[in-house]
């Protein structure tokens, strides 16, 4: 199986603070791996990183054969990522920016209203500004974009926050989906329960370090 | 890098179709400058006439650091600056699009000041060949500037204050060419306005060639 996620002694300074301190991280090819730890451990900064968008201080790493250290920007365009943040037009309508954003990725409209219906937006909702939705209503949007787009890498920060139950089950369909179809997930979360049954195997992130835990992992039981 | 152009374009100009900002906001405020500044100069109306290529241009520049203003400011919020980052769209592109559609509005807001300087000045267009060349080299040159400031100033806190700070200085040329040229155009003064539109289109494709080459680096460090 392809590696698609390489970290090796990854050092990330923001300003003078070290978010990560010499993270390791190896993801395959169809894995969906849950990065957990408390706030402020730097899962936030490692997703990033991830997406090209933070500069490595030190150590190396590739992610999708890309060198995170040269070439970063040639990801993009290749990862999606849902953070805290739903990357959407406030007085665009919900179609406009599922347009707008599928078109960035060379998909048609006909795409992003298909991955409209799939994250169940309710078709009243197409020609609504996404300044009047409720922020789990803002966040299936945010999910419509991702599927219209097909990343080959997923990275989510907290992507059950704001969902309602049903949208945290839609979500968990999603990304199953999305493996069989051979994306790669790399997710955040403080749902323990409802992340670890989804996940394929969990890292511990804390104090800028990432750790293996779960069976599998060196020195697990 | 023309595709991904097209997409911003529309879906900035969407954007404006959407909020009315220009239109409701913009349009407005730049018609009033012509007319306030005609209550503060003179009522006379040589004197209004004289001034009228200067005052399309002074009411043009603060109509363009509101626009610039806008559009940079719809790219700030929720996130919306990693988005673009990781959209695998076209750096060059985004400026291109982001410019063309400022341009666009600023090209609408031209032709009601227009209107304005011909009711209000009593101004008569000689040439409309020199004063539409000079408009459009000025606008395009305006546009760009106002975009790669713009995203220059993305995510700072002070981005509202910085933005005319850095494009009033860097467009001064415009309205001095601009200015020249439409004096010309309405007639006020001998010799040909053309060398004028020549050096607001070597300026354009200055600033252009500015975007195109470091609207993504800027981008990045957003």
């Amino acid at each position: 199986m392809a590696t698609v996620v390489e970290l090796r002694q990854a050092v990330v300074l923001l300003g003078r603070f070290p978010a990560l301190s010499g993270a390791d991280l190896d993801v395959d090819e169809g894995e969906i791996v849950l990065v957990h730890g408390p706030n402020g451990a730097g899962k936030t900064t490692l997703l990033r990183t991830l997406a090209g968008l933070h500069r490595l201080t030190s150590g190396s790493g590739s992610v999708l054969g890309v060198d995170l250290g040269t070439a970063r920007r040639a990801l993009r365009g290749a990862i999606g990522l849902l953070g805290h943040r739903t990357h959407l037009y406030d007085d665009l309508t919900v179609l406009d920016n599922a347009r707008f954003w599928a078109a960035s990725a060379g998909v048609d409209e006909l795409a992003a209203r298909r991955a409209l219906e799939r994250v169940e937006v309710e078709p009243r909702l197409a020609d609504v500004p996404v300044e009047r939705l409720s922020a789990g209503q803002r966040r299936r949007v945010a999910l419509a974009v991702l599927v219209a787009r097909r990343p080959r890498l997923w990275l989510l920060d907290e992507p059950h926050a704001g969902l309602d139950a049903a949208g945290r089950d839609l979500l968990d369909g999603l990304l199953r989906d999305a493996v069989v179809a051979g994306a790669t997930v790399v997710l955040s979360s403080h749902e323990l329960d409802r992340a670890r049954a989804l996940a394929t195997r969990s890292v511990l992130v804390s104090g800028g370090v990432v750790t293996p835990v779960g069976p599998g992992a060196p020195g697990a039981a | 890098m023309l595709r991904d152009a097209c997409a911003v374009a529309a879906k900035d100009l969407r954007l404006e179709w959407r909020s009315k900002v220009a239109v409701n906001q913009i349009l407005p405020f730049a018609v009033l400058v012509l007319v306030v500044f005609a209550f503060a100069v003179d009522a006379d109306a040589a004197i209004l006439r004289r001034i009228a290529p200067g005052l399309f241009w002074v009411a043009v520049l603060l109509s363009t650091l509101l626009a610039a203003g806008r559009s940079t400011a719809v790219e700030s919020a929720d996130g919306l600056p990693d988005g673009l980052r990781l959209s695998g769209l076209d750096p060059a592109g985004i400026f291109l699009g982001k410019a063309g559609a400022l341009a666009a509005q600023l090209l609408v807001v031209e032709a009601a000041l227009t209107i304005g300087i011909v009711v209000f000045y009593d101004v008569r267009i000689d040439d409309p060949l020199l004063y539409v060349a000079a408009c459009l080299a000025g606008t395009i040159t305006l546009a760009s500037v106002g975009t790669l400031y713009g995203v220059l100033s993305l995510g700072l806190r002070v981005r509202e204050t910085l933005l005319p700070l850095l494009v009033v200085p860097a467009v001064a040329p415009v309205l001095l060419a601009g200015t020249r040229a439409h004096e010309r155009a309405f007639d006020q003064v001998t010799g040909s306005g053309w060398s004028w539109v020549g050096l607001l289109a070597v300026i354009a494709v200055v600033y252009v060639a500015a975007g195109l080459a470091a609207y993504g680096s800027l981008l990045e460090e957003a």
